[in-house]
């Protein structure tokens, strides 16, 4: 049973990372309103257990907790996002065939960039890739933090972050040859 | 991309996350490389398109309100209530009198606590009210030469503007903030996405070694040298908060 220390305690080490925790959410659920939901769930998840928490960072504890939550969410929700991992080999054949828009293709769409480019191009990353750009790029959280949230060593952080953001070049370089409606205008070679 | 390193140490390096050795290691590298330097830029632009498209996003307003009304009502707080006997009163008393010693003890020194606190509660709403879009900086610079003359002629005091950028902490700007009835000096600082606020200000007392305290979780690390109070505080962990206290006292 919690005290009501306990309950000051999470208002100051735990609820100052809201923030935090509804950002990780949004991207993983790719919608604000889903985000504001689980991670309401989350928070409250973390209050009950909360007397599992023994010091440490509260924000990477926290943000554990709203991970798991979003893919036990996305798992009842929307099972078949969770089965699109992102695949090497396809990707390598896609990246040879795609079509080239003269001059260096990738730094083109890059300094061309917009917000809701970006967006898309993070969104369309399947999700354990699009953690760590969230956690890396968005939150600043270092490789031993984000090895902490997502539970897997250090070394699959870094790989993961390096695979992660060659494939978001991809999709940026790709969704240059797009319209504003997302419709394919070049995909013929 | 077929370079080994390229997999190996790119993102690490990015990220500076590779020892010295490592990083080394990849610096000769690159010299050869043009292939990891192409890369490399690559990813740096990446990068920058993503700070600057500013993509995180703040939870909605009502969303912390929201999460405080359905959190469980812990135990309740009348627990010793019914109880109140003779023998609590009796042990409330001698804790009163251990309270007050332990107070007149602490009142004696110069840090007055009640009065620390407050200052700590100051400290902590101007970092919160910092944070507010477009409250940071008077003046955003990353170059202590532009910086420290801003503060001429606004502040009677010389302000020790130092960037740390090499360190981890780079210098983003600064401005004023009335603190505890004076204008003092406030420096920011990045830390990767989390800011940094240094308050300074002359007082006429003698140095005291640093002392660390929390604040609705915001972290607080203040002392004074040489004539000058200084307070750190930031939502960062306590140990790069140290880091940076470790530079600017030396």
């Amino acid at each position: 049973m919690l005290e009501p220390d306990d309950r000051a305690r999470f208002e100051q080490l735990v609820l100052p990372h809201l923030d935090a925790a509804f950002n990780l959410a949004r991207w993983l659920l790719r919608s604000r309103s889903d985000a504001e939901d689980v991670a309401q769930e989350a928070l409250l998840r973390a209050y009950r257990f909360f007397d599992g928490f023994h010091g440490g960072d509260p924000r990477a504890w926290l943000l554990q907790i709203v991970r798991n939550t979003c893919y036990t969410w996305l798992g009842k929700n929307r099972p078949a996002e969770l089965m699109t991992e992102f695949d090497e080999t396809s990707h390598a054949v896609e990246v040879r065939e795609r079509p080239q828009f003269g001059g260096s293709p990738e730094t083109q769409a890059i300094a061309a960039d917009d917000r809701e480019r970006l967006t898309r191009a993070l969104e369309e990353l399947p999700p354990r890739f699009r953690e760590v750009v969230v956690l890396r790029e968005l939150e600043g959280c270092s490789y031993k933090e984000i090895a902490a949230i997502t539970a897997v060593p250090i070394g699959t952080v870094m790989s993961a972050l390096s695979r992660a953001r060659r494939q978001l070049k991809v999709s940026l370089t790709s969704l240059q040859g797009k319209d504003s409606l997302g419709k394919e205008v070049t995909r013929e070679l | 991309m077929n370079c080994e390193l390229t997999t190996k140490s790119l993102h690490g390096y990015l990220d500076g996350e590779l020892d010295a050795v490592r990083a080394a290691e990849f610096e000769r590298h690159l010299e050869s490389c043009p292939e990891c330097l192409a890369e490399l830029e690559s990813q740096e632009s990446l990068r920058a398109s993503l700070q600057q498209a500013q993509l995180r996003e703040r939870a909605p307003l009502g969303l912390r309100k929201k999460i405080l009304q359905d959190l469980p009502k812990p135990a309740t707080t009348t627990r010793f209530a019914p109880s109140l006997s003779w023998q609590w009163l009796a042990a409330a008393a001698v804790l009163l009198l251990a309270v007050g010693g332990l107070g007149w003890q602490i009142a004696s020194s110069r840090l007055n606590f009640s009065a620390q606190q407050q200052l700590s509660a100051e400290i902590v709403d101007a970092h919160v009210r910092s944070l507010q879009p477009g409250h940071l900086s008077d003046v955003i610079s990353t170059d202590q030469h532009t910086v420290k003359p801003w503060f001429n002629g606004k502040v009677d005091f010389a302000v020790p503007v130092r960037d740390f950028a090499d360190e981890g902490f780079p210098l983003q700007g600064g401005r004023l903030e009335e603190i505890d009835g004076k204008t003092v000096a406030a420096l920011i600082y990045g830390r990767r996405k989390h800011e940094v606020n240094l308050f300074v200000w002359p007082e006429n007392a003698s140095d005291e070694s640093v002392h660390a305290s929390s604040v609705r979780g915001y972290q607080l690390l203040c002392w004074r040298k040489a004539g000058m109070e200084y307070w750190l505080t930031s939502d960062l962990a306590q140990p790069d908060l140290e880091v940076l206290q470790h530079l600017l006292a030396q």
